[in-house]
């Protein structure tokens, strides 16, 4: 080597290892925020914590099918037991008696507190005749049953006040004494996780020691046929995960021996083989650096995104292989590497819009690709010549010249029908035009239908919410957050009386404000008046003032007990009730209060403008989670259609002032453009619903396939096309089509998309150059 | 000696369906054939809590084999249907919907009633030991739970009636407070 070269070398080395020290220390991730807005409003934040932290969000919903009921019960009962005493779960639920004794007992000892109907007037003497008179009336009903044991202590009824405000409807069956689906055959259960739903290792751990316990559980009872189902969306986390490491390493490796094969084809040397993939490595490495030092996350599908990263960056050194073969390196810089950095730019181009996307996952895959192949590029230019010297004996490819020059003017012959195809292509694209988009973010989820469908029954077993309407507050402190949702809360109590919603949750319902329960603790009168009060209110009733000492006892004891706090609700279930919809953020409060759809049919939507006319006001934003969904999809939509069309626009400006002739430029462009247009057309008959990253993989075809239209042109003003030059594009732009191609197999909907327009495309990019390249060129 | 003993066997046999012309059996026939009606109803429930009686009326009726509906009118309006194993109750702005099938103790409680209505048998015997006295004119069966969980609830229910009619149910419920139901069939529906 001589010392230019050992110096290149060095440098490269040091870059490569300070790289790797970076790469070593980088963080990756699948979750979701892949897809997460970067920039969200102010109803994305909600959304986005919602999907992070949120309660829904750690949720894990559990059947056991198979046995009997009674087999099903047992086992319900022992995992319950179980999975109860971990530090991992915050709530175990499965409707088990018992386990609401807690939440019974703290709702009546604090019954004076939490009612509603508590106010000074029901204390009076007529207000007491009305509410033990109702109460007398309810012992008549076949309801009357349940309410006969507390009667005494609670003549006015505040138990049933509190527990008909919980939309008792939407319990789940039971059966054998525990939680059970609609249709009897599983048992169900509701797990909370300590870990939050952004924390996939937490959940992945969670949801194993639930499959581990149950299988304990299921060899100890010897109950060999029962299965454990389980959903939520840390599985959904888990499991995306899991497909995106697995087809990231499964698409590398598939990409890169079949590349290295074609190498070892054409080179017939490991050396060059080996040197031939050096631009890649590199590329490869200065795209996950660059990824991680601006962003400091590495998502794992930018990772999976290499595969197509290898295909592009390993073209420029062949081109430089098989170009500089007869010409030398210098020759070869002066007259190719002018085309090959204009290729480079164009790519480059293409990439950089996708950088100002708000999309991170979208904005990450183009800081990978960017710096991926400029640096591919960099590395052929300077580093690759050094290392390779002038002693790269490239096998002879002349062979390949016939042929492919008779591939060329075959192809010249079909513009015609090309151009006809095209049209009909577009014809079909604008009829279709309604038809073409998938019209929401499910599009890119990597969750199976299976998977989506287990969820989706599990949820309408155990009644699960879905929470697609929230009111929100956001507050200073927890005493006012609270007092606002109690505010708000009379605006939806007028709503539920009209119908508008069906009824609706708050924390204040379990842990009113201070200031409710002193108004409520004033309402309570002393010991003598009351019992005055209720002698008077109980002559004429069969229920005699006589029998209700325990009522006197328990207002006397309300009028002075301590008041409920947080700390008062531990080892209920409602204090996760509460801590699911009252959440500290770092400088505020915020309450989520979910509105129920009005009953009758299913799936109702709520009228959305009536609650939000009655909430304006009162400081609560109303939210419709679906509807954010959609936006936030239609957002990044039509972002990537600003974004590729910029980046479009940017490349033709860039070949405009490079190739200073409008002639050469359409010659560059339309190919490029027919080859969008068939792609576009091929993938829709195919059945495949387009969606944003289809479009990205449109503006990848022009900043790929304009490499291939651009030696086209050189030719073309050169006025030959020599059998080195057609040969090396051929080589290239299969590795091209095979790096992409290879994505089209991935089963995460972000990497095929992208695979199933750019592979082709690419392919197209050439043969229509090829095909649209003026005649006298090839003659 | 075996001739006798034959004999009054002989006898025995032929008394048999005189005696069984009122049986838990023939009594389900003529229950059976009722297929549905109207009738008001008057519930006196004593709680030893309560001084006297609550009162309560309306209307009930029943189509077979398993729809009724049980309306009341005072004090409170409240509706209770029961329609297959869709039990509903409807009470001032609430409403609230129960699959029995799921709910075997209470489904147990219902087929008392159904059971009763519907003559069917096999439905009261799952649950219960039937006892019947009195004639077909006026005839009294009594419901014992054979389950302890149902035990739990209910000691002993009582239905009375004549023909295939049923004039009163009594519930002794565990705790000793009891409720009884008065029907009187409205005419010509």
């Amino acid at each position: 080597m001589t010392r230019p070269a050992i110096r290149a070398f060095l440098i490269w080395l040091l870059a490569m290892l300070a790289g790797a020290v970076v790469v070593w220390n980088s963080h990756f991730s699948a979750d979701m925020s892949f897809f997460l807005p970067a920039r969200p409003s102010g109803e994305q934040q909600i959304l986005v914590d919602q999907l992070k932290e949120g309660v829904v969000s750690r949720l894990l919903m559990v059947a056991i099918e198979g046995g009997d009921a009674a087999q099903r019960a047992d086992i319900s009962r022992r995992l319950r037991g179980q999975l109860g005493k971990m530090p991992e779960f915050v709530a175990v639920q499965n409707g088990e008696a018992g386990s609401l004794d807690a939440d019974r007992e703290f709702l009546f000892r604090h019954r004076y507190l939490l009612s509603p109907a508590v106010k000074p007037e029901r204390f009076t003497v007529d207000g007491l005749k009305e509410s033990i008179a109702n109460s007398v009336d309810l012992l008549a009903s076949p309801a009357g049953m349940m309410i006969k044991p507390l009667l005494p202590r609670d003549p006015t009824g505040e138990m049933i006040e509190l527990l008909s405000g919980f939309g008792a409807g939407s319990q789940p069956n039971m059966q054998e004494g525990v939680w059970a689906s609609r249709d009897g055959k599983r048992a169900m259960l509701l797990v909370q996780t300590r870990a939050l739903g952004s924390d996939t290792d937490g959940q992945e751990q969670a949801i194993e020691t639930i499959r581990g316990q149950f299988a304990e559980i299921a060899r100890g009872t010897a109950f060999n046929n029962v299965k454990l189902q389980l959903s939520g969306p840390g599985l959904f986390a888990v499991k995306s995960r899991a497909t995106i490491k697995s087809e990231v390493s499964r698409l590398s490796l598939i990409s890169t021996l079949a590349i290295i094969a074609v190498l070892l084809f054409v080179y017939r040397s490991i050396r060059l083989m080996t040197l031939g993939l050096l631009p890649v490595v590199s590329g490869a490495l200065a795209g996950i650096v660059a990824v991680s030092l601006a962003y400091g996350t590495v998502f794992g599908i930018t990772v999976g995104f290499g595969s197509a990263l290898i295909g592009e960056a390993v073209d420029y050194s062949i081109y430089y292989f098989v170009q500089s073969g007869r010409l030398g390196a210098d020759e070869w810089r002066a007259r190719f590497w002018p085309t090959v950095r204009l290729g480079v730019l164009t790519s480059v181009c293409g990439f950089a819009a996708l950088l100002f996307s708000g999309f991170p996952g979208l904005a990450q895959l183009g800081l990978y690709s960017l710096s991926g192949v400029l640096t591919a590029a960099l590395v052929t230019r300077f580093i690759l010549p050094a290392l390779a010297g002038n002693d790269h004996p490239i096998r002879d490819l002349s062979h390949l010249a016939s042929p492919l020059r008779r591939g060329v003017t075959a192809l010249q012959n079909l513009r015609w029908p090309i151009l006809a195809l095209a049209i009909i292509a577009a014809t079909i694209l604008i009829v279709d035009r309604h038809q073409l988009w998938h019209p929401n973010l499910s599009a890119l989820s990597t969750i199976s239908i299976e998977d989506s469908t287990t969820d989706m029954a599990l949820r309408a077993d155990i009644g699960a919410p879905d929470s697609r309407y929230m009111a929100v507050i956001t507050a200073p402190d927890r005493e006012s957050a609270l007092q606002a949702a109690e505010r708000a809360g009379q605006q939806l109590d007028t709503l539920t009386a009209k119908g508008i919603i069906g009824g609706y949750e708050s924390p204040a319902r379990f842990l009113p404000s201070l200031v409710m329960q002193a108004s409520r603790r004033a309402s309570l009168p002393n010991d003598e008046e009351l019992q005055a009060r209720l002698q008077t209110a109980q002559a004429d009733s069969p229920l005699a003032a006589s029998k209700l000492g325990g009522f006197l006892e328990d207002v006397a004891q309300a009028r002075t007990q301590d008041g409920v706090s947080r700390e008062t609700l531990t080892g209920t279930s409602l204090a996760l009730a509460v801590d699911s919809l009252l959440q500290q953020g770092t400088d505020s409060w915020s309450v989520l209060l979910p509105l129920r759809p009005p009953p009758g049919d299913k799936g109702v939507d709520i009228a959305i403008k009536s609650v939000r006319a009655a909430l304006a006001g009162s400081g609560a934003l109303l939210i419709d989670m679906k509807f954010e969904f959609d936006r936030l999809y239609n957002d990044y939509l039509h972002e990537a259609s600003v974004l590729s069309l910029a980046g479009f626009v940017a490349i033709v400006a860039l070949l405009g002032i490079t190739l200073r002739s409008a002639r050469r430029l359409g010659a560059v462009l339309l190919p490029l453009l027919l080859a969008v247009i068939l792609v576009v057309a091929g993938v829709h008959l195919a059945g495949e619903q387009l969606h944003l990253m289809h479009l990205i993989g449109m503006l990848l075809i022009v900043a790929v396939g304009s490499n291939y239209a651009l030696f086209f042109d050189r030719a073309g003003n050169e006025a030959q096309l020599d059998p080195p030059t057609l040969a090396s594009m051929a080589i290239a732009n299969l590795t091209t089509a095979i790096g992409f191609g290879t994505l089209a197999l991935s089963s995460v909907p972000v990497l095929h998309a992208v695979g199933i327009t750019v592979g082709p495309g690419a392919v197209l990019a050439l043969l229509l150059s090829a095909a649209f390249v003026p005649r006298e060129t090839s003659a | 000696m075996i001739k006798r003993l034959l004999g009054s066997l002989f006898l025995l046999a032929m008394a048999l369906p005189a005696l069984a012309a009122f049986d838990v059996g023939q009594l389900m026939t003529d229950l059976a054939k009722n297929k549905g009606g109207k009738a008001k109803f008057v519930e006196k429930k004593y709680i030893s809590l309560l001084d006297k009686p609550v009162v309560s009326t309306g209307e009930m009726s029943y189509s077979a084999p398993d729809r009724l509906e049980k309306r009341t009118l005072t004090p409170k309006v409240e509706t209770l249907l029961l329609d297959k194993d869709i039990l509903s109750i409807e009470r001032e702005k609430q409403k609230l919907s129960i699959n029995l099938a799921n709910q075997p103790e209470a489904l147990a409680f219902v087929d008392s009633i159904r059971g009763t209505l519907s003559g069917n048998r096999g439905a009261l015997e799952k649950n219960y030991a039937l006892y019947l006295s009195g004639n077909s004119d006026k005839w009294v069966l009594t419901l014992l739970p054979s389950d302890q969980k149902i035990a739990a609830l209910v000691q002993r229910i009582t239905v009375t009636g004549s023909k295939s009619l049923i004039r009163t149910i009594e519930y002794l419920q565990a705790d000793g407070d009891r409720s009884v139901l008065n029907m009187e069939p409205i005419e010509g529906k």
